[in-house]
């Protein structure tokens, strides 16, 4: 099958490759570009462990093509960490607040909840879950995963993180 | 002593040992994508394998043409049955003494079996190259319905056993009968009834679901034909049993396969089989040259590998008219599909179900199980749980409320009034397992009073007359389950793997600088391990937990354990690392004992060093003892700190737990809401109180999956109907309820530091705990018991069926 060069910017880095048109973005994020942080866990758009940050827009990479993210810019977990390679903190609370178990759905998590952040740096608990609600976690029973984003809103917004009272 | 010198709580917390909520340090590695799961390996000039699957659930295979499928770029490879044969591999011995068809040769037997195996140079190519494989089937009646398995006109499923009348557990009575499985005193438990008060009988049915990882079941072989060594990259939760089973399977010898299981992203039973695309990539490896990667994807996982449950449990009890049972029977019909591919040790064809008892002392009972075959996908998993102990919880969860019922008793009541005593343990149950330690009676007053139980079901009065008054069109349930678990598989009195005794290992090495390398038999999927175990070691010989390193799922490495499944790790594990590192103290006491010029025995341990009894200030701390280790031995002494240890463990652990959810239902919708939803957990000892509590959590989501939508459906032609996460209920986080933890502590007696493991607690008392809230609710509208799952649809037909929506 004849192949498209395309070229994007992810994680802040020029980057090209030739694809097939048919070739999936968390493909060519995965095997193209060797970065094996955003993961697949259903193929058919419902679990988001292939979510990435896609032009300001979550994004799961698994029913895109990788020619339609031609001239976009995308992050992905590779490109959370701090800039000294210390936790953000949206990393730091899905560790401090046990938001994660086997790790697998943690990076299409972590992705969304930065997005989610950003349009609504404080949001309420009914709003964290209904802005994660396109990922799926088998291990945590999200509640932990909402403490893990309340903790980063706290951090990120300066204010003091308190845990509801159970 | 001066403001400098730590004080004992600040040297205690430094080990970050048991008890202590240490911050996992895998999630340094997860939360950045730095995991390394199977699909992030490559080798170089790796292909890719995919599987051509039957559209059928029952047909003859009467021709395979690949030459078309040959002709797609990419392509190198085709591999059916027949080029399997070459090598011996056509079927394959499952871990429940049956064997199982590769490749479909000659017929296939559920929808979505594997047909042939294509090989590409990239995943694109050889999904291109399946749909040139051009199958020409004849299809035959399938058999779907386990009821009429036994039917004198059912269809033959399995030809290959045809005129035998033996399987693999004693006499079969049918053609697709696999076995029949008897424990307990038949006579006794049919005397019982004869003079029973009071007797209840309800066919109980655990529908069919499945264990769903969010990383599929995936592997990469790479056979190197100059060594004629086979390297096996793969999502296993048992590495050393399956390096066995491919050596004895292949016949290549052990030390030449290397099994590696790298990160894992959820198992929950579906990781502990032996599935098809390992013994495809495999052979398509040996006949390539070149490594050979196999990932399945959710659509194959849903329908071919692992399935879980499947049990319909006629289910009755006999109890005094004030409550006290006298005997349980229990007839069980097991739908496994087209294979008997279950995960169970050899010893136990229906797994540990004989736990039915449950904890009650039942002076007597009797169960029977009858294992069949359908056209359906094979492999009965242990899912989330230790091997059937959640389809007995919840036979017997349920069957204690319907008596309560009938007895028109309250269900923590009659409980409480059946529990076994503090005093009876060890307990031996009527089904021949003796329970190592418990109280009941505490955790459940504890549930009832941290609820207020008594305010709930005063609530619930309250409803229902309003409900009868016409004021109020929601229902509402109280669903009671207490649960008692057998993990800790096992002794090797009891247990094994195809004869391999289900022990574990553990061995240390401590380094002269005070840092030390745990390897074990065990392979988390997401439990902690490097955290927990580190834990272990640090209270045990007073070493840092940051200074201990874990390694896990690499055979060439790793002593040789049996793996991670049926909440077995911290039983079995966690005790031989407490041994192993017992192991070291003790050449530490020597060391300790030669440096500080006394006697052994004049030797205290503290904390993090020995100390000399009588004399505070001689003291030599456990990282100095590592660095006299290698330097200053006593004369005729070893140098060197380490220790392995292959613990068989006495006798299973058996934790338990009280639950309690609150649920309201619109009878004209069928919607429901989970209000409050408790769960009190007792695994003995608590490592690591923070991952206990999100076990509980994770558990109880998958609880709540279960009971209230999951479910692998097939009609009536052998179709599945719940292929996906479109259609197979996956709860999210709005759907998914807040979780109320809470504890109680029972140490195991025979276990080194008293710990009973918990991973599976959560799903095998939530799902009776849902189910019974369900049923609770619908009870006084004159229903005992309504089938799980229990969606908005079963809810809504149940209040219509019985009289509640005109």
């Amino acid at each position: 099958m004849a192949k498209t060069h395309v070229t994007m910017k992810v994680n802040g880095a020029e980057v090209e490759g030739l694809v097939e048109p048919r070739t999936l973005l968390v493909h060519f994020i995965r095997e193209n570009l060797g970065m094996t942080g955003t993961h697949i866990g259903c193929e058919t758009t419902h679990c988001g462990a292939c979510t990435v940050d896609i032009d300001g827009m979550s994004v799961k990479s698994c029913t895109m093509f990788a020619v339609q993210a031609q001239g976009s810019d995308i992050i992905t977990v590779e490109g959370m960490a701090n800039a000294d390679g210390t936790l953000s903190a949206l990393q730091e609370g899905f560790r401090m607040m046990h938001g994660l178990q086997c790790g697998f759905c943690t990076p299409g998590m972590i992705m969304r909840a930065h997005r989610l952040l950003k349009e609504n740096a404080s949001p309420s608990e009914e709003e964290i879950r209904m802005g994660i609600s396109g990922n799926i976690c088998r291990c945590t029973g999200y509640q932990n995963i909402v403490k893990a984003i309340q903790y980063a809103a706290a951090k990120i917004n300066g204010v003091e993180f308190r845990e509801a009272a159970e | 002593m001066n403001d400098m010198t730590p004080t004992r709580e600040q040297r205690t917390a430094a080990l970050e040992g048991m008890g202590c909520k240490r911050k996992r340090v895998e999630d340094i590695r997860f939360t950045q994508g730095k995991g390394n799961y199977v699909d992030d390996v490559k080798l170089p000039g790796m292909l890719h394998g995919d599987f051509v699957r039957s559209p059928h659930p029952h047909a003859r295979v009467k021709k395979i043409d690949d030459s078309e499928a040959l002709k797609v770029p990419g392509v190198l490879a085709v591999i059916t049955a027949e080029t399997l044969k070459t090598v011996n591999l056509a079927w394959m011995p499952t871990l429940a003494g049956d064997v199982q068809m590769v490749l479909a040769d000659g017929k296939v037997l559920f929808q979505n079996q594997e047909v042939a195996f294509v090989v590409a140079t990239d995943r694109y190519a050889a999904d291109d190259g399946i749909n040139k494989v051009v199958v020409e089937y004849e299809p035959l009646p399938p058999l779907v319905d386990p009821f009429k398995s036994m039917d004198a006109d059912a269809p033959v499923l399995r030809e290959d056993l045809a005129g035998k009348t033996t399987g693999a557990h004693g006499p079969r009575k049918h053609h697709n009968h696999i076995f029949e499985w008897t424990v307990g005193d038949k006579e006794l438990t049919d005397a019982a009834f004869k003079k029973a008060e009071v007797s209840i009988k309800e066919m109980i049915s655990y529908h069919r679901t499945h264990p769903s990882p969010l990383e599929t079941c995936q592997c990469v072989c790479s056979f190197d034909k100059i060594k004629g060594e086979l390297t096996i990259y793969g999502t296993f939760q048992a590495p050393h049993v399956i390096r066995t089973v491919v050596s004895l399977i292949a016949k290549l010898p052990e030390q030449k396969i290397h099994v590696i299981a790298p990160d894992i992203g959820g198992g929950f039973g579906n990781k502990v089989g032996a599935y098809p695309g390992y013994i495809c990539a495999a052979v398509a490896s040996i006949v390539t040259g070149k490594p050979v990667k196999w990932v399945e994807d959710r659509i194959e996982n849903l329908t071919a590998t692992s399935f879980a449950r499947d049990y319909h449990m006629t289910t009755e009890i006999a109890a005094t008219k004030d409550g006290k049972v006298t005997g349980l029977r229990v007839h069980v019909l097991a739908d496994h599909g087209a294979f008997d591919a279950c995960a169970d040790p050899s010893k136990w064809p229906a797994g540990f179900f004989n736990i039915v008892t449950g904890s009650y002392d039942f002076p007597t009972a009797h169960l029977a199980v009858d294992g069949v075959y359908t056209n359906k996908a094979p492999g009965g998993v242990a899912y989330r749980c230790s091997f059937r102990v959640t389809e007995a919880a919840y036979c017997i969860e349920r069957a204690m409320d319907i008596l309560a019922q009938k007895l028109n008793m309250d269900p923590a009541e009659l409980r409480l009034k059946n529990f076994i005593k503090p005093e009876q343990f060890p307990y031996h149950s009527a089904l021949g397992w003796e329970y190592d330690s418990g109280d009941y009676h505490t955790a459940m007053r504890k549930m009832m009073e941290t609820t207020d139980y008594a305010a709930l079901r005063k609530e619930q009065a309250e409803k229902r007359a309003a409900f009868a008054r016409g004021e109020t069109r929601e229902i509402m349930g109280l669903g009671v389950s207490f649960f008692t678990e057998i993990v800790g598989a096992g002794p090797s009195k009891n247990c094994d793997i195809l004869g391999i005794s289900m022990f574990d290992s553990c061995e240390i090495r401590m380094h002269p600088t005070g840092a030390g390398i745990a390897r074990m038999g065990t392979k988390s999927q997401g439990q902690g391990h490097e955290t927990t175990w580190a834990q272990i070691i640090a209270t045990e010989i007073g070493i840092p937990a940051d200074n201990i390193m874990v390694e896990e799922g690499n055979t060439d490495t790793a002593p040789y354990g049996l793996g991670t499944y049926g909440s077995r790790s911290t039983p079995v594990a966690g005790a031989a690392i407490a041994m192993a590192a017992r192991k070291i103290r003790a050449k530490a006491q020597m060391i300790a004992a030669y440096k500080l010029e006394v006697h052994e025995d004049d030797l205290e341990w503290d904390i993090d060093g020995f100390r000399v009894k009588g004399l505070p200030e001689k003291f030599m701390s456990m990282k100095d003892i590592c660095w006299a280790a290698y330097n200053s031995v006593p004369p005729g002494m070893e140098p060197g700190l380490e220790a392995v240890s292959y613990y068989d463990p006495p006798n299973m652990t058996y934790p338990f737990g009280a639950y309690l959810c609150v649920m309201d239902i619109d009878v004209d919708t069928g919607v429901y809401k989970v209000r409050r939803f408790y769960a009190l957990d007792d695994c003995g000892t608590r490592i690591n109180p923070m991952i206990i509590e999100g076990q509980v959590h994770g558990g109880l989501t998958e609880a709540f999956a279960i009971a209230m939508g999951q479910e692998i459906r097939y009609d009536d032609t052998g179709n599945v109907v719940t292929g996906s996460f479109m259609d197979f209920f996956m709860p999210t986080a709005v759907e998914t309820p807040h979780w109320e933890t809470d504890f109680t502590v029972t140490p195991s007696p025979h276990h080194p530091i008293g710990a009973k493991g918990v991973g599976e607690s959560p799903n095998v008392g939530g799902v009776p705990a849902f189910s019974n809230a369900v049923n609770d609710a619908f009870s006084f509208l004159g229903s005992t018991h309504i089938q799980m799952p229990h969606d908005y649809w079963r809810n809504w037909k149940a209040a219509k069926q019985l009289g509640a929506v005109a």
